[in-house]
């Protein structure tokens, strides 16, 4: 019998296939942390057709493609799911933006970003694939393995 | 071109061509710089000059650039007098000083401060050094004396020497000279060799830096750009005198060089050059030191949209 790990939901959003071990992460990033009273699953490390793998399923809150594609620096795998009805109205893979700000935290303890001055950490694209990142301001590209140690 | 309102931030902001214009620019200023024509093309301009960190070169030659072209400077030269020592922001450090001024000139201990600056100032920001990072306007002092002693800044074979590891300008240079297409050699110590996403992306430019450790062959080498390298690198004090002393540049390190040789750095020295070179016509450096003044004319200038 076929047991299922994490029920379906009627409306809301699936996001799939996140790097095993980093859902929290994702919930983190998105800045949900179930004060919203939305019903929220997380199922982790969750053995898939391609390996493990993480879920994460809002109930009745259909996120927009712009808010979730941060996740794509931790969970560059990632697709998003809308569902309406029990019905996959929609799904895209996460694509990562081309600013990210104030999600990572710089690693050079010199940069000013790091200071109090006023102002957000921000990081541009400086390559796709493999993805690297780069602060803004002191140009320092973080080691992206080291990535989900600099979530702020 | 027009560079008014412009930022001059990171020498990677700016276009081959651009930078060629800041050159053609600076050369037309080098009259004016030696004070041998008067100008008032800056008069009613204030320039704001804050260093939060000192540096004789820099700001002495920013602030004579802007006297020499009729302008105004207000500012200061540590931030032990004013209400950063109270714990102001830079921003708002910024915010407050761009309301006395045109242009500001700064000095700041933090890497990316002259870009954050640039946020938050509506005038236009030189950066005149941000900790570790960037200082683009030595690295066009620096390009500016290359095409000036020899020529051309492409067609020529330059060593970088000395540490090439911390160094501020270095870094921003081997960019530069990427760009053009000069041929680089980097010798440095292997402790203090070049970052290998420095040489990278020197490499994914299209320039192919030889990496060597010795100063003993530079028979084909056209300029020798010598750094300073420092103690505090080297725990073992024994260890930075042996290491320092084997980067030295002496009349025995010349013997076989070129007859037109140039030998650049950045000042201050200590004793990465011994003092026989200065007399010979090789030394480039005090020459070096004096364009900082032309190519910060031009830059002043051009951001303040005096000149095109
Ligand atoms: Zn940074």
């Amino acid at each position: 019998m076929k047991v299922l790990k994490v029920q379906p939901i009627k409306d809301g959003t699936v996001i799939d296939h996140i790097t095993p071990g980093n859902a929290l992460k994702v919930l983190k990033i998105l800045g949900i942390e179930g004060k919203e009273g939305s019903i929220i699953s997380i199922a982790m490390n969750v053995v898939g057709k391609r390996g493990k793998k993480d879920i994460v399923k809002i109930e009745n809150r259909e996120l927009k493609a712009k808010e979730v594609d941060k996740i794509a620096l931790i969970a560059p795998n990632a697709t998003i799911n809308i569902i309406r009805n029990y019905e996959v109205v929609e799904k895209h893979r996460v694509s990562i933006p081309s600013q990210i700000i104030g999600i990572v935290k710089c690693p050079n303890p010199n940069c000013i970003s790091n200071s109090n001055e006023p102002i957000e950490s921000k990081f541009v694209v400086a390559s796709k694939k493999p993805l690297k990142i780069k602060c803004y301001y002191c140009e320092r590209e973080p080691n992206m393995e080291e990535i989900d140690s600099l979530i702020i | 071109m027009n560079f008014k309102g412009r930022d001059i931030v990171s020498i990677k902001d700016f276009t081959k061509n651009e930078i060629l214009h800041i050159l053609d620019v600076a050369e037309k200023m080098v009259p004016i710089a030696a004070g041998k024509e008067k100008s008032e093309l800056l008069h009613g301009y204030i320039m704001a000059s804050l260093f939060f960190e000192p540096s004789t070169r820099t700001r002495l030659s920013f602030e004579a650039a802007m006297k020499r072209l009729g302008g105004n400077v207000i500012g200061f030269a540590q931030p032990g007098t004013t209400s950063i020592m109270k714990g102001e922001s830079l921003a708002d450090t910024i915010r407050t000083a761009e309301s006395y001024c045109d242009v500001i000139v700064m000095r700041h201990p933090l890497e990316g401060s002259a870009r954050m600056a640039a946020e938050f100032a509506s005038v236009p920001i030189i950066n005149g050094g941000d900790g570790a990072g960037r200082h683009p306007t030595q690295c066009l002092l620096d390009l500016f004396t290359i095409r000036k002693e020899t020529g051309s800044i492409e067609g020529n074979k330059i060593a970088l020497v000395g540490d090439l590891k911390y160094g501020r300008t270095v870094h921003s240079l081997a960019y530069a000279l990427a760009l053009f297409k000069a041929r680089m050699v980097f010798i440095a110590p292997p402790e203090l060799q070049m970052p290998s996403e420095v040489v990278n992306e020197c490499r994914k430019m299209g320039a192919e830096p030889e990496i060597k450790h010795g100063i003993d062959d530079i028979e084909d080498i056209d300029v020798l750009y010598v750094t300073r390298i420092q103690k505090e690198r080297f725990p073992d004090p024994e260890e930075y005198k042996k290491v320092a002393g084997s980067y030295r540049i002496d009349m025995e390190t010349i013997k076989n060089a070129k007859d037109n040789l140039i030998i650049m750095h950045p000042l201050p020295r200590v004793d990465e050059i011994d003092p026989s070179i200065d007399a010979t016509k090789h030394a480039a450096y005090f020459r070096q030191t004096f364009n900082g003044v032309p190519v910060r004319m031009a830059l002043l200038a051009l951001v303040l949209g005096v000149i095109k």
